[in-house]
């Protein structure tokens, strides 16, 4: 009763039969993976883990990729994952190894990425003796996953691995953690596939209520102001594109989330942006004046909703996610819909199309000429920084114009992902990666590594900070050995930027502990690098280039965009004083976002 | 029938089938702690199915706290399915064990009380008597409070257990 394979079950991988053969626990682990259809893995071998290393080596399918810390291998596997729509995979030793993935697995789970993370674990017969490199990574990691497994059973090997896969991809996609005793590596085994995998408490709702679709499409046909709120799980469930034929047909709106950008396209008529605290005026607008949310895919973040109870104040709420868990939560859902994008948005739009031929609708003008009026009056921009150092957003601005939207980009955690979120034109689904939920600064560089091996043909973009970089670099060695050429754009403004914004903001301009040194002194009156990143990018044989005055920033891009054969690293000297604009405070209501200092939009205009 | 309140914060029971693996009840607990979910009790035992356990957890919650504590339970891969059990259409029972200081002169006092309430004296030495008694939470209370008097040397009190009434099993709504 326990152990059956049903048709929700399928297995992830190309679903070879392989006749059982005897093995040891180590090979078994690599066989699965070659069966599971893996092709590439991050990671560092150690002691728990080494048996595994063996048969590693002689794999003609799997691609291993040593990286310089573990938390830049499951940072590179996020990536990876987030690019390609596959499992990520990475792999550490037991105790610090496995320690050291902890910050990317939580990544993973805050932002739903499929993650595998296998680890060594110490022998069965002395877990719990604190032996060395011993730690309780099921224990530590269980909150940050989806699932855990520890295996002592060489025999479980197959199905473990099979189950994590399943586990990691399916339903809401999430990180999931296989600990493998060294003993289990070692032992003797059978090796088949498939096979028969378990799971009985595991199963995800496919498709939605077919009377909550009707009742949103009435509720749509309804709607005087409505708006639809993407998020991240639109692109999740690869359904971009039945969206827009939706969007289309409803002509309604459309905001997508930070984790969301390019699941619509930028450049389309129905987008008025990205909402949030740093949204643009016509996004917050939308969502704070709507009658009717046709959230899909989205979480009702508190950077989206700002002060909760004032959010929204005369929405109904339509939201479709996968999670039921996701469905108020945060926000009564008036029709809650459980299930797959991927199957309810073209069963929205049918029921749409539906009930639109047999009602009158509301006539959507009014709304839109509000909406027009926000967008055309406060566009996203920025005011030339008064220092005379560039503006961080031109650069930004300039490397999306340059590289276009078949390249990707990826973004550290500050200001620099804020401007990058809102000044490159994202046009399609996997073009945008970022630390959403967890804000994890150093996310950029192992991550755009981890993009670049899974799209090899694209450009690939790490739009990092002076903070953020230094975090993570050590993995331009990883990016140079194994010829990765990514482009790591450094807006250098000196100090942890976002940071120092908050404490001009906040905190009478008292910088406590923001001044870096990267590029200038405290005082702004003297050049100090430390450390030098042309130096370092050239240290980590990479090309170094810098970017200090406004009349190089094209050539230097340019540059850039011709190498293709080494990582390139440009340190683009900025102003610390520009800020993030739009912004809505922490803890007050969304209709009190400023678009500069202490200057709030005028939402009603003449009418 | 009495039923638990929908609204406002109340004692709620839910009984939990999950896969009896290594880690499960560590994911169960952790998944409370996590989310600042409150447990008034936890019980764990074997289930009528080898391989399932079956915990009931007591709860302080409302109706929509209640849901998502559910919602989130059921997103552990290891947990098979869960009910609220209402206390009108459920049997809920906890265990006591009570060590309670009985020299002669009171010796009679205590055992009338033992006897009044239906529980059973399990131990005796010169000066103390331990006392085991099943029942809900309220007659529990009761014992403990008419015991007090004499003075309560030890308390070792189990989560509560729920069962629902009626011919049909857990393990049969969750295999159908």
């Amino acid at each position: 009763m326990l152990t059956t394979t049903t048709a929700e079950t399928r297995l992830y991988g190309p679903g070879h039969i392989v006749a059982p053969e005897q093995v040891t626990g180590s090979q078994a682990i690599i066989r699965s993976l070659e069966e599971l259809g893996v092709t590439d893995v991050f990671g560092i071998p150690g002691g728990a883990i080494l048996p595994t290393y063996d048969p590693l080596m002689d794999s003609e399918k799997i691609n291993h990729i040593l990286v310089r810390h573990e938390q830049g291998a499951g940072h590179a596997a996020q990536g990876y994952a987030m690019v390609t729509g596959k499992v990520g995979v990475c792999v550490a030793t037991s105790g610090p190894g496995a320690t050291n993935l902890v910050t990317a697995i939580a990544d993973a789970h805050m932002d739903s990425v499929p993650l595998v993370a296998i680890t060594g674990q110490v022998n069965a017969a002395v877990i719990g003796t604190d032996a060395f490199q011993e730690a309780d990574i099921v224990g530590i990691s269980t909150p940050i996953t989806k699932h855990t497994f520890l295996v002592t059973d060489a025999d479980e090997i197959p199905r473990v691995m099979a189950e994590a896969f399943h586990i990691a991809s399916s339903g809401r996609p999430g990180p999931v953690l296989v600990d493998i005793t060294k003993s289990a590596q070692a032992a003797q085994t059978t090796f088949s596939w498939p096979p028969q995998i378990g799971l009985t408490g595991y199963k995800p709702t496919a498709k939605g209520h077919p009377k909550q679709i009707r009742e949103a499409a009435k509720l749509i046909a309804a709607s005087h102001r409505p708006v639809f709120y993407v998020g991240g799980g639109l692109i999740k469930a690869e359904a971009a594109e039945e969206f827009r034929t939706l969007a289309e047909q409803v002509g309604a709106p459309v905001v997508n989330t930070l984790m969301a950008r390019g699941a619509f396209p930028d450049s389309h008529r129905l987008n008025v942006g990205m909402p949030g605290m740093h949204g643009s005026v016509s996004a917050v607008a939308a969502l704070q004046q709507s009658d009717l949310l046709i959230t899909l895919g989205a979480r009702f973040d508190d950077r989206v909703t700002g002060q909760l109870d004032s959010f929204a104040p005369e929405a109904k709420v339509i939201h479709a996610d996968v999670d039921p868990a996701e469905i108020s939560k945060n926000r009564f859902a008036d029709v809650p819909i459980v299930g797959s994008l991927k199957s309810i948005i073209p069963e929205l739009t049918t029921a749409v199309q539906e009930v639109f031929a047999s009602t009158d609708r509301p006539d959507l003008n009014p709304w839109w000429t509000r909406l027009n009026r926000l967008v055309s009056t406060y566009p996203l921009g920025w005011t030339e920084p008064e220092d005379g150092a560039i503006a961080p957003q031109k650069v930004i601005q300039k490397i999306g114009a340059a590289s276009g939207p078949e390249a990707v980009y990826v973004a550290g955690v500050g200001q620099h992902q804020m401007w990058a979120a809102q000044f490159v034109g994202y046009e399609r689904p996997r073009q945008w990666l970022n630390s959403g939920g967890l804000g994890t600064m150093g996310y950029s560089v192992p991550a755009a590594m981890g993009a670049a091996v899974g799209n090899p043909e694209r450009t690939v973009w790490a739009i990092d900070g002076d903070g953020c970089f230094q975090m993570t670099n050590q993995e331009l060695a990883t990016c140079a050995i194994n010829n990765i050429p990514i482009k790591v754009a450094v807006i250098n403004n000196s100090s942890l930027g976002m940071v120092r914004q908050w404490q001009t903001l906040f905190y009478e301009s008292r910088y406590s502990n923001t001044d870096l040194n990267t590029a200038l002194n405290p005082s702004g009156e003297e050049v100090v690098r430390i450390p030098d990143f042309v130096k370092l990018a050239e240290a980590y044989g990479c090309v170094g280039l810098r970017c200090e005055r406004d009349e190089d920033i094209d050539s230097v891009i340019a540059q850039a965009l011709q190498i293709n054969d080494r990582p390139v690293v440009i340190d683009f000297v900025v102003s610390r004083d520009s800020m993030v604009w739009p912004m809505v405070p922490s803890g007050v209501s969304n209709s009190d976002i400023q678009v500069a200092r202490g200057l709030t939009p005028d939402f009603e205009g003449e009418e | 029938m009495a039923t638990t309140p929908a609204y406002g914060v109340a004692r709620r029971t839910l009984s939990v089938l999950v896969e009896d693996v290594p880690g499960v009840l560590a994911k169960v607990a952790g998944l409370f702690a996590r989310r600042a979910f409150n447990i008034h009790s936890l019980a764990v035992g074997p289930s009528e199915i080898q391989g399932l356990s079956r915990i009931t957890v007591v709860v302080d919650a409302d109706a929509e706290l209640l849901e998502q504590i559910t919602k989130q339970l059921n997103k552990l891969i290891n947990v098979i399915k869960i009910i609220e059990l209402q206390p009108g259409n459920s049997v809920q029972r906890e265990h006591l064990l009570i060590k309670v200081k009985a020299d002669a002169a009171a010796r009679l006092q205590v055992t009338q009380a033992v006897e009044l309430f239906r529980a059973k004296i399990v131990d005796v030495s010169t000066d103390s008597l331990t006392v085991e008694a099943t029942g809900a939470a309220d007659k529990l209370d009761a014992l403990l409070s008419v015991l007090e008097p004499f003075g309560v040397r030890e308390i070792v009190r189990s989560g509560s257990l729920a069962i629902s009434r009626g011919a049909k099993s857990m393990t049969d709504k969750a295999f159908k």
